[in-house]
């Protein structure tokens, strides 16, 4: 059975980017049936993921671990608005206000908490790392935050040369970072279509 | 035609070096963060306490998803060494597709230590479809769950800093790198030993997961030279009036 997955796997791994490739039939023909096959799966993967949720949680409430409480009242709520969804669809007016009065500012709070959090990690970096990079990290980091906020006398002098010069830097830097990510992601995808890693049956 | 080339020529590099490389493996350099990963994994069976690995919410439809694979690469080797402990690790992750792979990736990982019956499916768990609900479920299990180290290796965002702060307030160790450049300056500031970059594929290389990992690494060195040439050899041609 796994290798009859792992032949599956690469088969349709090898179609669909030999159809990106070659645009060919019956190649982007097949590339596209396997890509909405996958997209149905995924929908499915979703309801397991929400069953797993809920899986998780009753097992605390019955094993009465600590935040049960909270658990109890994500699944009430889950199963409350799932059923509404269903009845009334996700365009129905009770369905906006679920999440504009509820996922929206509890999401907006927790960024809020967020900002801080930043704030605090920040001023932790330097005791918990003193080394040159450290101290630049941050200096640029203020220095940025001066360059963009708003103050009550306008911007401040030279903002433009800080945002000019450090971003220049910090450009630069992203864009070496995002190189070396996408070779990374690159390779691990070989590893993956070469079925040498199996994240989907074990190696 | 290019982007076939290098993909074609990153393959042949890779099978070639992943056969050189079984017979001969490779030094790596040293990478902090790894080594306290490898001793946090070896404490954790010892004291019996728990591992929390975070594969964060990489789509596998889109290009995020190749750190979630990276971030499963690397459990699967985890889930084999921490099979003897009492207190099996505990995978999140913000997308349902994940969530199944890295329950059957544990799984696979039980296997091979011959502990399947040790698995269980809640070790691998889904704690919220967006951002700040993923950091929302995933705190209290960094708090709660008697985690002596928080693993986060995947696609995370900023929400991440929140995952980070709760593993500082418990002094569990933080092991944390992201394909996202918010999350990867978040680290910076929060991590003891902060993986940047492509650091993150590293992470299958550094914790024995084979000689395919390792000969990654090496691809990605000549393939990153490469692009280095081009850009210098780009730079020059446009110097000197050729266009392109």
């Amino acid at each position: 059975m796994r290798v009859f997955t792992a032949a599956f796997a690469i088969a349709s791994g090898l179609i669909v980017l030999l159809g990106y490739f070659f645009p060919i039939q019956p190649l982007s023909q097949l590339r596209l049936i396997l890509t909405d096959w996958a997209i149905v799966i995924a929908g499915f993967s979703v309801l397991i993921g929400i069953f797993n949720l809920i899986a998780v949680q009753m097992e605390k409430i019955r094993t009465r671990q600590k935040g049960s409480v909270y658990g109890a009242l994500l699944v009430v709520s889950l199963i409350f608005t799932f059923g509404i969804g269903l009845l009334l669809g996700p365009e129905d007016p009770f369905m906006r206000l679920a999440v504009d009065a509820v996922i929206v500012p509890a999401e907006a709070a927790l960024m809020a908490i967020l900002a801080v959090t930043l704030i605090y990690a920040s001023i932790r970096l330097l005791r918990r790392r003193v080394d040159l990079m450290s101290v630049l990290f941050l200096l640029v980091a203020v220095l940025f935050l001066l360059a963009i906020m708003p103050t009550p006398f306008g911007p401040i002098p030279g903002d433009q040369l800080i945002l000019d010069v450090a971003g220049m830097f910090s450009r630069g830097g992203a864009r070496g970072l995002l190189i070396g990510i996408a070779l990374g992601t690159l390779l691990t995808g070989l590893r993956v279509l070469f079925g040498i890693d199996r994240p989907y049956g074990g190696n | 035609m290019i982007a076939l080339g290098v993909l074609v020529f990153a393959a042949v590099l890779l099978l070639a070096l992943t056969l050189w490389r079984r017979r001969s493996p490779a030094i790596l350099r040293r990478i902090d963060a790894y080594d306290r990963l490898n001793r946090e994994v070896g404490l954790a069976v010892e004291d019996g306490t728990r591992l929390h690995i975070s594969l964060g919410r990489g789509n596998l439809f889109t290009s995020r998803g190749g750190s979630a694979l990276a971030g499963l690469a690397m459990l699967r080797r985890i889930a084999e060494r921490t099979s003897v402990s009492d207190r099996p690790p505990i995978v999140t992750s913000g997308d349902a597709a994940l969530t199944i792979l890295s329950q059957d990736t544990s799984q696979s990982g039980y296997r091979a230590a011959g502990a399947e019956e040790q698995f269980r499916v809640s070790a691998g768990r889904m704690t919220g479809l967006s951002p700040f609900a993923y950091a929302a479920g995933t705190i209290p299990i960094a708090r709660d769950e008697n985690v002596s180290a928080n693993i986060l290796i995947g696609d995370l965002g900023a929400e991440s800093g929140l995952v980070a702060e709760a593993a500082d307030r418990q002094d569990s160790s933080l092991i944390a790198a992201s394909d996202n450049l918010s999350a990867q300056s978040i680290f910076y500031a929060s991590a003891q030993d902060p993986l940047i970059g492509e650091e993150l594929f590293a992470a299958g290389a550094y914790v024995g997961a084979g000689a395919s990992h390792e000969a990654s690494l090496q691809v990605q060195d000549v393939l990153r030279w490469l692009v280095i040439l081009a850009i210098l050899g780009g730079a020059a041609l446009k110097f000197i009036g050729f266009n392109f």
